[in-house]
């Protein structure tokens, strides 16, 4: 026991020392840089997969433009298959076995969690993580964990803002899903709206995941007059609302978050022409838009798609949003220059000013600050016209603090 | 010669004690193969890096899991699609004394274990009412209800919600044990124990009553066999197995969250019962090990063989698939299956 309790000791310090010496992150050497991610290539959210996949595409377009500061990037994404154990197991992989630089775009609200206190413990930048909650972004008590994506809160202070300059005397029905998600939405209302939000909304309803329907919310919601709907609720209950307004004849300015804003999950299975009308945000360059047929980073973006990823469907949204977070990432080590290690790679995505990113609409950029961790907080109010989502009116930002 | 051989079988009380194996005794190759894996455990996580013995302990954990179906399905012939909520009231009783009440870690596992223990009898009971396939229905509903009432608003103050809860592993309170090395042996320990009592049950006169209602619920019966109570306290035993795996599982990760516990949890822990073999205890490591293996080589595999396509991880699965059906294939009856098996074509009776 005595021998093996130095031979533990001697490779501890070792490591340790290791550790002290090298000014680079693990992971990085001369001509390589390790990326760790976890994504749900199987189990019920697979469908996200295919947001690892197009980044992986990202790098090796990267790779064969000759990298980044001559070095290529090593990017290892691994499935999780969605379950929160399993990403612990996936990470810790990545961090102690791969020994990766730092973690990028992992994907998914629980399973970050799992992870959020243990990257913070390692030291491991945990950066731009593929979720919209709001507990991303908190600089002091998690240094090393960032978001990317406009998160609940911001979309929520948006639409306060939406309502206040169009709709100043309007009557406020507000329906939200009862957890972290749509409170979430509802905390950044009232941030927007300060004490209007108690004047103005009438009614406000919640509905539990599990519920089977939410006609009664509905009902109760008309029942109050309101002449605007916050309708905060995923795919499925947002279908179920569209077709339940239009059985009763409620027609009020409906107002439905992005997380339920599309045409296949949502507009489709509650009928198109009932869903004429929904106003909605985007951040980003949806490919299936007229609007971009001849944009020419669209179209950019489309021959990219075809060289590197030609398994992948041009037609999906999430696609796109891959291409813009991986330029996210290749600023942040662009400007990392020769100095890569892990605390210069926080402290370069925590100073980002001003960033454009290609297929973020336009105007749009990335901007952060050692206290503000929220990337992107500019969105642009969306109608849909029976068809697709047309972008209205000039782009909104609300910050998160 | 085939004569005396055939006459020496017939006079023989247990052909399994003297039998021969490659020259050397069956009850031999027990001893052998169980100094073997025991030495192997202990040593292992010594000559391991950490990130490994993080891997062995949640396969323990899973074997642990494996064993508790085991005893319900492979001893008794129940059918359980709802394992994974019990393994989630067991990772939530110990995260919740742990995080809100501040017990320490190790007084939480028992408890975890008697609340499943409770939680499966009391389910077992109208459980008795449905045979096979039923029964699997009815499991499935509590497979699928559980992650939904870890998320319901009222129980947030306890369960966190989606959130989930936060917890640390325990410290190693040994210098030269680092903190996955401790949690490792406290597992293990867990695991011996469990093992020893799962031994003795089926082994005793209660073992035989949980396997006759297995094999034959009427004969059971007549034989005198009180075969509600037997059932009910199967579920109960299997709870308490899970439930304690639950708990050890909430250590490894070090968080729980109701997508930990879906009904996908309770298909990995069928997959390796019926890897291992039903009905049998030691298969259960090869279960744990399966589960958190498998899908890892898979992914490895398709890694090597595809490169940097990122098309190619949509074939994950399909290698998973395809390691699956071979392992079906080739050993019907699980591993264990296999062994008994290989050992009936290739022993020899003994002299």
């Amino acid at each position: 026991m005595k021998t093996l309790h130095v031979a533990t000791a001697a490779v501890a310090a070792t490591m340790w020392a290791g550790a002290a010496i090298a000014g680079n992150a693990p992971g990085v050497t001369s001509t390589e840089i390790k990326i760790g991610n976890t994504n749900p290539y199987s189990g019920p959210a697979s469908s996200y997969g295919t947001i690892g996949k197009s980044i992986g595409a990202c790098w090796n377009w990267v790779n064969d433009t000759g990298g980044i500061n001559g070095r290529k990037i090593k990017w290892i994404s691994l499935d999780d298959g969605y379950s929160p154990p399993k990403t612990k197991e996936q990470i810790r992989k990545l961090v102690e076995r791969e020994k990766v630089a730092f973690t990028f775009q992992t994907l998914g609200t629980p399973t970050n969690s799992a992870v959020h206190r243990y990257m913070n413990k390692k030291q491991v930048p945990h950066l731009f993580v593929a979720t919209g909650a709001t507990k991303w972004g908190q600089p002091k008590k998690f240094p090393w964990t960032m978001g990317w994506q406009p998160n609940y809160q911001t979309v929520g202070a948006i639409f306060g803002n939406y309502i206040l300059q169009n709709y100043p005397q309007g009557k406020v029905a507000v329906m939200y899903q009862n957890d972290d998600y749509g409170k979430d939405y509802v905390i950044g209302m009232k941030r927007a709206m300060g004490d209007k939000y108690a004047k103005q909304v009438v009614k406000q309803e919640t509905y539990e995941v599990t519920d089977p329907t939410i006609d009664s919310q509905i009902i109760a919601l008309a029942g109050s007059g309101a002449d605007v709907f916050v309708n905060i609720s995923i795919p499925k209950f947002a279908a179920q609302a569209i077709k339940k307004m239009h059985a009763i004849g409620w027609k009020p300015a409906h107002i439905l978050n992005d997380v339920a804003a599309s045409i296949a999950s949502t507009y489709k299975p509650a009928g198109l022409e009932k869903a004429k009308g929904i106003i909605s945000v985007d951040f980003y360059k949806d490919p299936n838009d007229p609007e971009w047929k001849d944009d020419p980073e669209t179209n950019a973006w489309r021959a990219w798609m075809d060289k590197y990823y030609p398994g992948g469907d041009k037609s999906n949204k999430m696609n796109a949003y891959g291409y813009a977070v991986c330029h996210t990432m290749i600023e942040v080590l662009k400007k990392a220059g020769n100095d890569l290690s892990r605390e210069n790679i926080m402290k370069q995505a925590s100073s980002l000013k001003e960033v454009h990113l290609p297929m973020l609409l336009p105007g749009m950029y990335a901007d952060t600050s050692p206290t503000d961790f929220y990337p992107l907080e500019q969105m642009q109010m969306t109608r849909f016209d029976g068809t697709r989502s047309v972008r209205f009116g000039p782009l909104i930002s609300a910050e998160t603090e | 010669m085939a004569l005396s051989d055939a006459k020496s079988v017939a006079m023989r009380p247990n052909p399994a004690h003297t039998a021969v194996l490659f020259g050397i005794k069956l009850p031999m190759w027990n001893l052998y193969l169980t100094v073997i894996g025991i030495a192997a455990a202990l040593v292992l996580p010594f000559v391991v890096e950490g990130f490994t013995v993080f891997q062995l302990t949640q396969a323990l954990v899973y074997a642990i899991a494996v064993l508790g179906l085991n005893l319900l399905t492979g001893f008794n012939g129940q059918f359980s699609l709802g394992h994974s909520a019990f393994y989630a009231l067991g990772a939530y009783t110990a995260a919740i004394m742990v995080e809100r009440y501040e017990v320490a870690f190790y007084w939480t596992i028992l408890p975890a274990g008697i609340i499943c223990f409770i939680g499966g009898f009391l389910f077992g009971l109208p459980a008795l009412r449905l045979e096979g396939l039923f029964l699997a229905l009815a499991t499935f509903a509590l497979a699928v209800a559980t992650p939904q009432l870890l998320r319901y608003e009222h129980f947030e103050g306890f369960t966190g919600g989606v959130q989930g809860i936060d917890l640390f592993k325990p410290d190693s309170p040994i210098e030269f044990l680092g903190g996955d090395q401790w949690l490792y042996f406290v597992v293990l320990v867990c695991g011996a124990l469990l093992v020893v009592g799962a031994w003795n049950l089926t082994r005793g006169r209660t073992g035989r009553a949980i396997m006759a209602i297995r094999d034959n619920p009427l004969a059971a019966r007549t034989m005198g066999i009180n075969t509600s109570l037997y059932k009910s306290v199967t579920f109960g035993v299997s709870g308490f197995y899970t439930g304690i795996a639950g708990a050890l599982g909430a250590a490894v990760a070090e968080f729980v969250a109701p997508d930990s516990f879906t009904f996908f949890l309770s298909v990995w822990l069928l997959v390796g019962m019926v890897i291992g073999g039903l009905g049998s205890i030691p298969a259960a490591i090869v279960g744990g090990l399966f589960i958190l293996y498998v899908p890892n080589i898979s992914e490895a595999l398709i890694g090597q063989v595809f490169g940097d396509d990122p098309s190619a991880k949509a074939l994950i699965g399909v290698a998973f698939g395809c390691f699956l059906i071979f392992a079906v294939y080739v050993m019907p009856n699980g591993l264990a299956g296999f062994v008994r098996w290989f050992v009936a074509r290739y022993s020899r009776p003994g002299i």
